[in-house]
């Protein structure tokens, strides 16, 4: 067999490799010729071989044939076999693979071993990739080593005790004594790692860091005064060349040093005090020419920021960051960005200041910088920058790259509802947004816009008739055009009659009007969301329009066999409203309500769903599966007149057909009423789980409470509704109110829904009726319970809302109910 | 925290490679690809750091040979700059004049 080639030759052969093909082949024959000389168990090659292995395991190929090669070198005792052999250890062998145990033997002889080299060795290669049953085997040899007065080994052990903590932070304890003398040390490296340890100790464990912070009556070796001393010496020595990086002595060291202060002084008073002098010093002592002198600085500065510091070393750290903004170096100025970013909640007003510099920054060409700048302006914007904000933002946005646009967009509506100076601007900042980044804008924005427009209602001829104007051109842009299509539905007759304040009003005929929608509907580039929404404002547009119903009924007939589902089923639904029910067209195509504003919080907000109203009554519809797909979960909402109200979500399925989803809108606003509970995930009506689990569960309301009275919540056309009230006595917030609903007049009333919403501070459950069946003449009651927990004791009110058959037409009726007893509610 | 220190070159081989925390083989040639196609797209003036996935790159060019570390959000990005700088400096008075070749070829050395 013979010899093995050195590792230099397969290096050099593997460069001269062309091809990926080549070289794999290379490495095969080469692998094939190491094995072999394993299994001859060959001493004298065998580092050599590992060696190879170890390069070819860099360059991404399997090695692990060697893991037990490397074991053996390990144990022999020349030294390159032992180098070589730990090498492979670190790079091969990890906690996943079993062979690791054997080691723990080895490295125990070589942590008492006499050359100091091999000891570091094996430190290095324990606190590489010990596992924890290795560390708590051997944290004890490490401790012993902590001690020793060698430094080469200290600096050693001190970074593999990091590793042990690490992985076994049982074993802090353990360690804690040796470390009170680390900081002792004249040599560099040992003090180094030891401010390693001593952070890595006070990171993980807070007991440590009141260990640290308090005060040590006798000794005069209080961990911060020891700390700045050995920082005050770094920055006054002159120069000595063995720790000269560029002018600075050790700045790795100084770094370290300011990032344990500032664990150290978090959060507590007296450690910041005492950190203060020397923070200023450096702050103002370190020369900022190189990039040494910038980056302690910027430890300094996330140090002030970190610790409570006194006002005045905050603004010289903030006056440092917009000096670091200025600087010509694109890695200065992007840190410091990054940090202005963390500040700004806390000193919002200093980085007011730099605002202009920032905004500068959004037109450089680096991408990080860019998204830096961004987020930082997003922050900045109030009142009363907005305007101009919200043009250089909107600038932004046009020429940024792709992946930029749509946390732009989103920010940008989040900004401009915020601080809108007026609705004209507000809206026509959306406009510009959507007409710029239209197909980047987030799917949930569409119905917040939605809401905004038709808040605004003084707008809506203007707003209608610029959308108009934007998907004249080009209606590729999805959410331009959702929107564009629910307002041409909603106010196509302000479009058509041309009458618009603000702008030059345009000339539109109901054909023109519907000749878009139905490009829309038929061109390729929309998606089925927005085809659902076209084909919806042309049905809403035959009540608005008059001379082109028989267009419309052409129109909507034609999908009703549509391959997608979704329109199929909208094309039929509107087809039968033309036949069965075209009485109720107009009620049910009327203007949508005034909503109510929902605070926004950031993306992910609920948003009502648009559509047309229907009644609970009309069973022959098949459930609508929800009108956008996106905001399916998003139905339950507290929209109701004027006050604040939550909807009610009862627990078990009401006899209503309109089920699993299905969404009632009508003239109270968005009360859903979800048949089943899978699909009412809505975050925030969630019933917090005492609620649920005090409610539910046991009876917990055998007291009747001594006089409430019952009070009858509404009487008329013959249905009365009595409420009786217990009161619980493990939780006084809850009420249980049950509801009585009695019939006198000759005839039953069926499919009765009983239905209330409560002010936002109150949480509702309903409880299934016993049916939905009122007997004539009181010959018997409907009843449902109704749990309403108060948390606050504000008075109770409640709206209720009732809908039934009688006499073969279908009623319905709200109430306010007000006379709640105080009893009930105190 | 360093998550990983890589030595490659403008082609992508990877001269040295040091992982501090577990990554599969599998994925390391991947990663390294990646990353080297990030610091290879950035020009001369741009920033040299880099956000990638959960965790920052900072990176350095020397000839024909990059620097990359990979570290986590609460490494101070300009101190690894420094450590970068500083350890070609090392290189360099170890190696005399340190090339890509010596780095090549005396990997186990460099680890050490």
């Amino acid at each position: 067999m013979p010899a093995p080639i050195r590792l230099r030759e397969l290096i050099r052969t593997i460069r001269t490799a062309r091809t990926q093909a080549e070289e794999r082949e290379m490495i095969q024959k080469e692998c094939a010729a190491i094995r072999s000389s394993f299994r001859e168990e060959d001493n004298t090659y065998r580092c050599r071989n590992v060696a190879k292995l170890l390069y070819m395991h860099m360059l991404g190929y399997p090695a692990h044939f060697g893991q037990l090669e490397c074991l053996k070198l390990i144990a022999s005792q020349k030294f390159t076999d032992k180098r070589i052999g730990y090498l492979g250890a670190m790079l091969l062998l990890d906690e996943r693979q079993d062979v690791h145990l054997l080691m723990t033997n080895c490295i125990k002889n070589d942590l008492n071993h006499s050359t100091q080299y091999v000891q570091g060795l094996a430190l290095c290669t324990l606190g590489c990739m010990g596992s924890s049953e290795m560390c708590r085997d051997l944290a004890g040899e490490v401790e012993k080593l902590l001690k020793t007065s060698n430094s080469y080994l200290r600096k050693k052990a001190a970074l593999c005790a990091v590793h042990v903590i690490r992985k076994v932070p049982e074993l802090m304890e353990m360690f804690l004594p040796a470390t009170k003398n680390l900081l002792n040390e004249k040599n560099h490296g040992v003090l180094h790692t030891s401010v390693v340890l001593l952070t890595e100790m006070c990171e993980r464990s807070p007991d440590m860091l009141a260990h640290f912070r308090k005060v040590r009556k006798l000794s005069s070796s209080q961990l911060v005064p020891q700390l700045v001393r050995i920082l005050k010496n770094l920055i006054m020595s002159g120069y000595s060349p063995e720790h000269d990086v560029s002018g600075i002595s050790d700045p790795f060291l100084q770094v370290r040093i300011l990032r344990l202060l500032r664990i150290l002084g978090r959060n507590d008073d007296d450690s910041s005090e005492a950190m203060n002098d020397i923070l200023a010093q450096v702050a103002t002592n370190t020369e900022t020419s190189k990039n040494v002198g910038n980056a302690i600085l910027y430890e300094t500065v996330l140090t002030i920021m970190d610790i409570k510091s006194e006002s005045g070393l905050r603004v010289l750290a903030i006056n440092i960051l917009g000096r670091f903004l200025l600087n010509n170096d694109k890695n200065i100025r992007y840190v410091a960005l990054t940090s202005l970013l963390k500040t700004v909640q806390t000193d919002h007003n200093a980085v007011q200041r730099h605002r202009s510099t920032i905004v500068d920054c959004l037109k450089d060409l680096d991408v990080s910088i860019k998204r830096r700048a961004m987020e930082l302006s997003f922050a900045l914007v109030n009142g009363n920058n907005v305007r101009g904000m919200m043009k250089e933002l909107l600038y932004f946005l046009d020429s940024c790259e792709p992946e930029f646009k749509a946390d732009c967009a989103s920010g940008i509506f989040l900004a401009a509802e915020k601080y809108a100076p007026s609705k004209r601007w507000h809206i026509d900042t959306i406009m510009r947004v959507l007409t710029t980044a239209g197909s980047y804008v987030r799917d949930d924005a569409v119905p917040n816009l939605i809401q905004l427009i038709t808040n605004s209602v003084e707008m809506h001829a203007y707003t209608v008739q610029r959308l108009y104007k934007a998907i004249l051109g080009d209606y590729s842009q999805q959410p331009l055009v959702q929107v564009a299509s629910w307002c041409i539905g909603e106010y196509g007759d302000l479009l058509v009659s041309g009458q618009c304040e603000e702008e030059e009003p345009i000339q539109v005929t109901e054909d023109e009007v519907l000749d878009i929608l139905e490009s829309v509907l038929i061109s390729n580039m929309s998606a089925s969301v927005t085809r659902g929404y076209a084909l919806t404002a042309i049905m809403k547009l035959s009540t608005r329009f008059t001379c082109t119903v028989n267009r419309i009924k052409k129109v909507v007939s034609i999908y009703g066999s549509s391959i997608d589902v979704e329109l199929q089923q909208r094309a039929v639904e509107y087809n039968a409203l033309f036949k069965k029910y075209d009485h109720m067209r107009p009620a049910l195509l009327e203007r949508m309500p005034v909503m109510e504003k929902v605070t926004t919080n950031g993306p992910t907000e609920i948003v009502q769903t648009n559509g047309e109203t229907e009644p609970a009554v009309l069973e022959t519809k098949p459930p609508p599966s929800g009108l956008q797909p996106t905001s399916q979960a998003n139905d339950l909402l507290d929209l109701l007149g004027g006050s604040d109200i939550t909807p009610v979500i009862p627990t078990a399925p009401t006899s209503k057909p309109a089920s699993a989803g299905g969404e009632l809108l009508d003239l109270l606003g968005d009360l859903n009423l979800t048949g089943s509970p899978v699909s009412a995930p809505a975050p925030q009506i969630a019933q917090p789980p005492f609620l649920l689990d005090g409610l539910q569960s046991q009876p917990l309301f055998n007291d009747i409470a001594t006089g409430i009275p019952s009070i009858t919540a509404y009487n008329k056309n013959g249905l009365k509704i009595d409420f009786t009230f217990e009161r619980s006595n493990t939780n006084p917030s809850i009420t249980v109110i049950t509801i009585q609903a009695s019939n006198s007049t000759e005839l039953d009333m069926t499919d009765f829904v009983f239905q209330a919403a409560v002010p936002k501070t109150f949480q509702l459950q309903l409880l299934s009726p016993s049916s939905s069946v009122i007997p004539a003449f009181n010959s018997g009651t409907i009843t449902q319970v109704i749990k309403v927990l108060n948390p606050q004791k504000q008075q109770l009110r409640m709206r209720i809302k009732l809908t039934y058959n009688h006499k073969g037409s279908a009623m319905q009726d709200l109430a306010e109910v007000n006379n709640f007893p105080p009893q009930s509610w105190q | 925290m360093i998550k990983f220190f890589l030595l490659v070159n403008k082609q992508g081989q990877t001269r040295l490679s040091r992982y501090y925390e577990h990554v599969d083989i599998t994925k390391r040639t991947m990663l390294e690809a990646e990353v080297i196609k990030n610091c290879l797209s950035r020009s001369k003036d741009q920033c040299s750091f880099i956000e990638y996935k959960d965790f920052k790159l900072v990176y350095r060019q020397y000839a024909a040979l990059f620097v990359v570390v990979g570290i986590n959000e609460t490494e101070n990005e300009m101190a690894v700059y420094e450590l970068i700088h500083n350890f070609v400096e090392v290189l360099d008075k170890y190696f005399s004049r340190v090339s890509e070749l010596d780095v090549s070829f005396s990997v186990s050395e460099i680890h050490l």
